[in-house]
């Protein structure tokens, strides 16, 4: 059974010439088939938790490890820790102009599993999994990201995900800027995902509306770089009624 | 965005409203433009039409030191059933008619070509297959001088391939009839060593439409300077360029469009990628919208691609005005390094770095390759992108 382990991690960034501590000590372990919820305020440093997971060149680990079923996560480029199994579902998945959207996931797919996939079974794959997002099949011609909308973003980031099948999948404000229809549909892509019990799932999210579609087994409060409270479903429910206030002064400060 | 612009590169360019009839593009290069290589100064590389280029390369195209030897290239010329082709002597009349020469280099060539090609395609002709020039460098100097006519409502694509190692300047003419139709892709596809400079200059015709599609991959220098006039109202003129510019190389795409005639188009994209130390690539964009010219339509965009450090781009796009009732006049430049972050997205699906890499570069070329409509120009280009890249990875 997969499991992701982040150990005591401290990460930092560059910013104004200065180096900035984000995250001051994450110790957090998914394992396959669970799902777990990762809720903050703004600035919290959740968002630099996902990408830090998935190596982007921005961020300097500067302690701590983070493993993957054993595996040193760390010392994986970018493109060895999506083979290895982590998908990254990005808040602002990025334009690729000229490279379209079929070429784009049959390469990532090549990739992933190891092997071409078969051309015929393939097109049916993408195609039945691009209709179940309620995506038109003109979508698969379309330069990567190009002109999407924010809806179509997201969609596009879970076919991904759906496709690639990864045992652990981060999930980065995947519901932000999402209206209701976008979100269900967006959300379903997620659980049918997470049903097959092959993956688990870190939601990062800054509001509980999602969490109404897909159903965590465990939540965490992420404040001031770090998990400040750790709990059950029950544990959304009291953000949604009182809000970060008492993490973002107390967390802070803890 | 400032922050993309790689350290040693340039990115100015101006639109100007003139109400001079004179116009600051002709009056900026050091000379008028004329067929005889003495009326030009011999350039010490301060004029502006000179100043991005490493004279000391040019072999002697510049001073007259450098002189014709003979079987410098061998050009072979294969058209298809329609079009004439003939090798003319200097006396021909048809020669010159469609440009003159605007540095000392198009004055040399112009001064000291031996035999021309002239091809015809005669009205309303329409050509089913390509007209193919070979232009072969056998490792000598050489001064050329081709024409392509196309008579009222005719129709070609010709492909000019540039192969091998030569020091080569030339002037090439392309006059359009009226409704006439012409895409003339040249290929810059030289070894190493080669030196190329040529002028092209385009006469687009009434309700004409002209199409150049440049190709520079390969040579130590390569200066062009793509030139477009009109004769008649409703012409227009495409420009495409593709550039691959590696380490050491210097690739130059000077282009000229004299709106001089009302209700013509013209649309220009170059795109080049970089790599490698000292690569360098210009770009100057001239733009000039004459007084009379009214209902004109213009759009020039340069985009540089650079994906390594030290390697360098001056870009200048000039636009000048001198009427304001036209459709439309704008220009873009941009040059950029290679993104971070569309390498981050497609390495964080999987794919390695090289390849991830490789999609990129093919994607900023792609619109420009699909638009060149000779399928194994566009096959060898992407197979020669692919083998640049190579180069790079490895």
């Amino acid at each position: 059974m997969a499991t992701l382990e982040i150990r005591d991690l401290h990460v930092t960034v560059e910013a104004d010439n200065a180096t900035k501590e984000i995250l001051k000590g994450v110790d957090l372990t998914v394992k396959q088939g669970e799902t777990h919820a990762i809720m903050g305020p703004n600035g919290s440093g959740k968002s630099t938790l996902a990408y830090s997971l998935a190596g982007h060149p921005k961020y300097t680990v500067t302690g701590g490890t983070v493993t993957l079923d054993g595996e040193d996560v760390l010392a994986m480029s970018v493109d060895e820790r999506a083979r290895a199994g982590l998908f990254l579902a990005m808040q602002y998945p990025v334009e690729v102009p000229g490279v379209s959207v079929s070429n784009f996931l049959r390469t990532a797919a090549t990739a992933v599993r190891g092997e071409a996939p078969k051309l015929r079974t393939w097109v049916k794959e993408v195609r039945e999994a691009m209709e179940r997002l309620h995506m038109d099949p003109s979508f698969a011609e379309r330069n990567v990201n190009e002109g999407f909308s924010g809806g179509e973003k997201k969609r596009h980031e879970i076919l991904q995900l759906e496709l690639l099948k990864p045992r652990i999948a981060i999930l980065d404000e995947t519901d932000s800027g999402l209206d209701v229809d976008a979100l269900r549909v967006v959300s379903e892509g997620v659980n049918r995902v997470r049903e097959t019990g092959e993956v688990g799932t870190l939601l990062i999210t800054h509001y509980t509306r999602i969490l109404r579609y897909i159903k965590p087994d465990h939540v965490h409060v992420f404040a001031g770089g770090r998990i400040v409270e750790s709990g059950g479903p029950e544990l959304a429910d009291k953000l949604e009624n009182e809000g970060y206030e008492a993490y973002v002064k107390g967390g802070a400060s803890a | 965005m400032a922050e993309n612009i790689p350290v040693g590169s340039t990115t100015s360019g101006a639109i100007a409203v003139a109400a001079e009839a004179k116009s600051t593009v002709a009056t900026r290069m050091s000379a008028p433009p004329s067929f005889d290589v003495a009326d030009f100064p011999v350039p010490h590389g301060r004029e502006e039409e000179w100043r991005f280029t490493p004279l000391e390369r040019l072999r002697g195209l510049h001073d007259g030191t450098a002189v014709a030897t003979g079987e410098g290239v061998k050009v072979t010329v294969e058209a298809p059933e329609g079009a004439v082709v003939e090798t003319v002597g200097r006396d021909d009349a048809r020669l010159g008619r469609a440009g003159t020469p605007v540095d000392r280099v198009a004055a040399q060539a112009y001064s000291s070509f031996e035999k021309a090609s002239v091809v015809t395609v005669p009205k309303e002709t329409v050509l089913s297959e390509p007209i193919r020039i070979a232009v072969h460098g056998q490792g000598g100097v050489a001064f050329g001088h081709q024409v392509i006519e196309l008579g009222d409502f005719a129709e070609a694509v010709v492909v000019i391939d540039h192969t091998g190692d030569a020091v080569l300047a030339a002037n090439v003419d392309y006059i359009l009839g009226d409704g006439a139709k012409l895409t003339v892709v040249s290929v810059q596809d030289w070894d190493d060593q080669a030196v190329h400079a040529a002028q092209h200059n385009a006469l687009v015709g009434r309700d004409a439409s002209f199409k150049s599609v440049v190709v520079t991959f390969g040579g130590d220098l390569v200066r062009l300077h793509p030139r477009v006039t009109y004769t008649g109202p409703g012409g227009e003129a495409e420009l495409i360029g593709l550039y691959f510019t590696d380490a050491g190389q210097h690739q130059e795409h000077r282009l000229f469009v004299d709106h001089n005639v009302p209700h013509c188009k013209s649309n220009v994209v170059y795109k080049g990628a970089l790599q490698g130390d000292e690569a360098h690539a210009v770009w100057i964009g001239d733009v000039l919208i004459e007084a009379r010219a009214e209902g004109t339509d213009t759009y020039e965009m340069n985009r540089n691609l650079v994906l390594t450090d030290g390697a360098r781009v001056d870009s200048v796009p000039n636009l000048e005005i001198e009427t304001g009732e036209i459709v439309g006049a704008g220009h873009a430049s941009a040059t950029g390094r290679f993104d971070d972050e569309q390498l981050f997205y497609l390495m964080a699906r999987g794919i390695p770095e090289h390849e991830a890499r490789r999609l990129v570069v093919r994607g900023f070329f792609a619109e420009l390759v699909q638009q060149i409509g000779v399928e194994d120009i566009e096959e060898r280009l992407i197979a020669k992108i692919e083998q640049e890249l190579e180069a790079s990875v490895a």
